[in-house]
């Protein structure tokens, strides 16, 4: 059975982990100030992406205070995202640069695997990292292929969810799936995934056992 | 001299999105790469957009980089030279 210990959820200018709020601001520079907030010192933030940005400040929330190396060895740790828009708000930032001076600076995140390592750098995580694009976050599929990453030992625990982010738009849910189980720990299956992420209509109540 | 210096310690925090930093914190002579600002191969190639996008220098020799972006010093020093070769 698989366990999910952590998640939390960026949307509408609040953060929630483990179903608590913990950070709102109403501001444009929602992801500066959640960054600022959360008093990490990695001036590399600044020079991210927005996905990455989001991607960052969302596994940051996920993994604070979270001792990842006495879960499993780095190489054990994955991480399966997906989203809907990819890298599309760089690639159209990139775009416009080409006009004048193409940016290197921004032509190296218009990959949406960028916004991953950019978390596997901050969090030494070393396994499996995959990003699927799709219209939707399509959580029955995600959640059987973790599942089948921590049932056949590929990995020991993942980083799951949906990072997504075009203009003004942002959505960011992560969670910590692995053989854990806790005193608070949900199994890890689709219909509970749906319940946390904020569709309670999707599924019955969540199961811890 | 000195006002490039300041302007290219203002540019550089611009253009290498170097927020937690200001114009006071980088000294002429601080190295730009590894032990000084720490920056990278990336941020060197946005320096070379830099000087040409804002004083229309192509650094036609890759292998003078590691000379020209030492410092912001030996920034200015380029500039200067060849804004009075053109």
């Amino acid at each position: 059975m698989q366990y999910i210990t952590d998640w939390c959820l960026l949307r509408q200018h609040v953060i929630v982990k483990n179903g608590q709020r913990v950070f709102e601001d109403n501001s444009a520079d929602f992801l500066t100030n959640a960054y600022k907030h959360l008093e990490v010192a990695y001036p590399k933030f600044y020079k991210m992406d927005n996905l990455s940005k989001l991607g960052f400040v969302a596994a940051e929330v996920l993994l604070e205070n979270k001792k990842l190396g006495e879960i499993a060895d780095p190489e054990a740790i994955g991480v399966v995202l997906a989203n809907r828009h990819s890298s599309l708000d760089t690639d159209a930032r990139y775009f416009e640069t080409i006009q004048s001076f193409p940016s290197p600076s921004l032509f190296v995140y218009t990959l949406a695997n960028v916004m991953v390592g950019e978390m596997c750098i901050r969090h030494q995580i070393k396994g499996e990292n995959t990003v699927f694009i799709f219209d939707k976050y399509e959580i029955p599929f995600l959640s059987g292929y973790i599942n089948s990453l921590l049932e056949t030992g590929a990995a020991q625990a993942v980083v799951g969810g949906w990072v997504d982010l075009m203009g003004s738009h942002y959505e960011a849910f992560l969670y910590l799936a692995s053989h854990l189980k806790t005193d608070s720990s949900i199994i890890h299956d689709h219909k509970n995934i749906q319940i946390i992420y904020g569709k309670p209509d999707a599924g019955s109540e969540i199961s811890d056992h | 001299m000195e006002n490039l210096m300041q302007d290219l310690k203002s540019q550089i925090i611009d253009q290498l999105n170097l927020q937690d930093l200001s114009p006071a914190d980088i000294g002429n002579d601080d190295p730009l790469f590894v032990e000084g600002l720490g920056l990278d191969s990336i941020d060197a190639l946005e320096l070379i957009v830099l000087l040409q996008q804002h004083y229309g220098i192509k650094v036609a020799n890759p292998e003078e980089g590691p000379k020209i972006f030492h410092s912001v010093k030996t920034m200015a020093e380029y500039i200067t030279a060849h804004k009075q070769a053109a």
